[in-house]
């Protein structure tokens, strides 16, 4: 990393897991972890994470939602920054928390306290920190999938890319559509299979044109969708955070893959 | 029409395998999409441009009385008649009796959503009195009965090779080995099957993009002239038209029209766009006799000051049905009456309520696209979550998706019983799935894995190798 941009006083960083990279794949969150220190940060994880309540949220259900979204706020509080491996939860952390809390004056005002401090990994590093470009070495061409909440939400777009392009060996090929959704919608794919398969079909046959050996995308359900579809295809495609490449963090055997056994 | 939104489900899971369908919304990609960024791009102020034009809808919906008052005073001074319909029922006699006066037996129309909101074609026929639709897509799904399935685009989701199958099933007067390949050819075959209709029609029924208030004036967009037609050439003329397509003056109606070709179809005007005040003054030329203007409500006062109420600044251009990826795969049909895509998630449950409309808002992955390109800067995914809300809120989700939820959440608030059960459930996962990596099927999951597989989580929980590495350390 270079570390001549980073500032001298170290924030503190309490690191929001996701409840994806918590269960599925930690992986990621160790790999955000080494890129937080990198940049000169203080990192802890709370205990008193779950999730950010979007399912809750985005189903209606605006009680539990509520509850969630003040859990976190709580346990957050001390940290200067709070920073998720995910577009679509630091989304909810920072544009739906003061929304959804909105209502009353107290929790609206803790809601925006919080949602200034909040912020996606990759996006973090390069606008926060002024990470400007990763000291590693990766062999490969790989893809990258805009997932939707961070990049129309959050505007991430140019700064995994500048990252990706940074690393020695790794060559980025865009595919067509990349800003095009992959169908997952969290609970979306679960309420309309079909609809949602639909569209990953076009995604995966975007993916598969670029002709690259990697997909990457900031998102782990975006992520599950697409490697879930791609090896159902048959097709032969690492699929990884993008978080994992960032950090040369790809011994792990990739998404939905099995590390060679069989 | 009677809505069909119940079954959004299998209608949509019937189109996805409707071959034809497909191809044809596979070209909105290259043709309204590619188009739209094209005219965008080539217009820099464009975003400032939405600025205005959302700020022109704001400033009439908050005085939205006032400015239809003063439309209908203008309408009146210059020779026309405004009939205020609270219902589709009371647009749909007050037009038939506008028909009746006049004698009708013909009546062509112009492309109207609004024609189709209030179904006024049927109501007509039953009547006696014979539509006919001149705008080519309106003339194309009329011929085979169905209805339209984007409100730009009523025919979209068919392909050059179906219409000039019924082209040569229909028109048999025609030499059967005429050349039908262009879209050209196919719409001056329509014209001239049409040119007779507009002749004989008694009664000219338009649509309105817009209405001005200083003015009384209504404005149509159409590419094909035929609007102009209809309007122009029988002896009266009726306007439908909602009320919230109201705007204050000529500059802002320029505003409007400016965002809407460009965010439409990607034009920076459409081919035609007709002024209309009142009928034919004596030193007119030609034009209708009498000119009729009917304001249907249909529940937008309902919207006003509610969480829907943004709603009302659309402009039916169908940028976020174009972009959107649910419209994409499914077409619109699907959604089951007059208004598909994202607008019509929200405006289909303001307008036949939530129960009849509930999937709707639901179909959406939220991915934002439809937001960011609509012109009128529409929160489109906040409104559907509200709908969501409401359903929650009057117990219309389903039970089992509702269980789910609530012991997810139950759980999820309690982060050491969710770290413990967590903590438990995924390693044992992990084993099952370390051999290949992932999960074929798996129980209560099928939605999932029917068409994808389910990567197997790595082993422990980050919290749990989190606090081993802290208790090493
Ligand atoms: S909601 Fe916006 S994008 Fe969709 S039709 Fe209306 S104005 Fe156009």
């Amino acid at each position: 990393m270079a570390k001549t941009e980073i500032a001298e006083a170290k924030p503190s960083v309490g690191l929001f897991v996701t409840c994806l990279v918590d269960l599925i794949r930690p992986s990621v969150g160790f790999a955000a972890v080494k890129l937080l220190e990198e940049a000169g940060c203080k990192v802890e994880v709370p205990r008193a994470q779950t999730c950010c309540g979007q399912p809750a949220y985005n189903s209606g259900d605006k009680k539990d939602a509520h509850e969630l979204a003040l859990n976190t706020i709580a346990a957050f509080e001390g940290y200067d920054y709070v920073v998720a491996p995910s577009g679509s939860c630091a989304g909810m952390l920072s544009h739906h928390y003061p929304e959804l809390l909105g209502d009353n004056p107290e929790t609206a005002e803790r809601a925006h306290a919080f949602a200034k401090k909040a912020h996606e990994l990759v996006s973090f590093l390069v606008d926060v920190r002024g990470i400007k470009k990763v000291d590693i070495k990766y062999s490969g061409r790989v893809t990258y999938h805009d997932s939707c909440a961070g990049l129309r939400e959050l505007g991430i777009k140019d700064q995994p890319r500048k990252l990706l392009k940074s690393i020695q060996g790794l060559k980025l090929q865009e595919m067509d559509e990349a800003e095009i959704c992959c169908g997952f919608g969290g609970t979306f794919c679960i309420k309309y299979p079909d609809i949602s398969n639909a569209i990953v079909e076009k995604k995966t046959a975007n993916i598969t044109a670029s002709k690259s050996d990697c997909l990457l995308a900031g998102d782990l359900g975006c992520l599950m969708n697409m490697a879930g579809k791609l090896s159902r295809e048959g097709r032969q495609m690492d699929v990884r955070h993008v978080a994992e490449v960032l950090a040369g963090m790809t011994d792990e055997p990739a998404i939905g893959a099995n590390g060679g056994e069989s | 029409m009677k809505p069909q939104s119940r079954a959004f489900k299998t209608n949509a899971t019937q189109a996805l395998t409707n071959e034809p369908l497909k191809k044809a919304l596979g070209g909105i990609k290259h043709g309204f999409v590619a188009n739209r960024a094209r005219a965008r791009a080539n217009l820099p102020e464009f975003e400032q441009l939405r600025d205005e034009a959302k700020a022109v809808k704001e400033h009439t919906l908050a005085h939205l009385d006032l400015y239809l008052e003063e439309y209908e005073k203008k309408v009146t001074a210059s020779g026309g008649h405004v009939h205020w319909a609270p219902t589709a029922s009371d647009a749909r006699e007050a037009i038939l009796k506008i028909c009746q006066d006049a004698g009708a037996k013909t009546v062509t129309k112009g492309k109207t959503m609004i024609g189709e909101e209030i179904a006024i074609n049927d109501y007509l026929e039953d009547a006696g009195i014979t539509p006919v639709e001149t705008d080519l897509g309106e003339y194309l799904i009329q011929i085979r009965n169905e209805a339209p399935s984007h409100i730009i685009a009523p025919a979209i989701h068919l392909t050059k090779d179906q219409v000039e199958a019924d082209f040569r099933k229909l028109h048999t007067s025609l030499p059967y080995d005429r050349v039908l390949e262009e879209p050209a050819q196919l719409v001056a075959e329509a014209r001239k099957m049409l040119r007779e209709q507009f002749l004989a029609a008694d009664v000219g029924i338009t649509g309105a993009n817009l209405l001005i208030a200083e003015t009384g004036t209504s404005v149509i967009v159409t590419n094909e002239g035929n609007g102009d037609l209809t309007q122009c050439l029988p002896r009266v003329h009726i306007v439908i038209a909602s009320i919230e397509k109201t705007v204050p003056t000529l500059e802002d109606a320029n505003t409007i029209l400016r965002v809407l070709a460009r965010s439409a179809t990607g034009q920076e005007c459409s081919t035609y766009t007709t002024f209309t005040t009142g009928p034919k003054r004596p030193e007119d030329p030609d034009g209708p006799e009498e000119y009729h203007v009917v304001l249907l409500d249909n529940g937008r006062t309902e919207m006003l000051g509610s969480e829907f109420h943004d709603m009302l600044r659309c402009i039916r251009c169908g940028a976020c049905m174009n972009h959107c990826p649910v419209y994409g795969a499914v077409g619109g049909h699907a959604y089951g009456w007059v208004y598909p895509g994202p607008m019509g998630a929200v405006l289909t449950p303001s307008l036949i309520g939530i129960d009849e409309a509930g999937h709707l808002p639901n179909a959406s992955t939220f991915c934002g696209r439809c937001e960011a390109v609509c012109p009128m800067r529409i929160p489109l995914p906040k409104m559907m979550r509200h709908y969501r809300e409401r359903e929650y809120e009057k117990g219309n989700t389903p039970h089992r998706y509702k269980l789910g939820l609530k012991l997810w959440a139950f759980a999820a608030k309690r982060y050491r019983l969710y770290q413990a059960l967590t903590g438990l459930a995924i390693p044992l996962m992990a084993r099952f799935g370390k051999r290949s990596g992932r999960f074929r099927t798996i129980p209560l999951a099928g939605g999932w894995t029917r068409h994808r597989d389910l990567p197997a989580p790595q082993g422990k929980t980050f919290q749990q190798l989190w606090r081993e590495k802290e208790a090493k350390s």
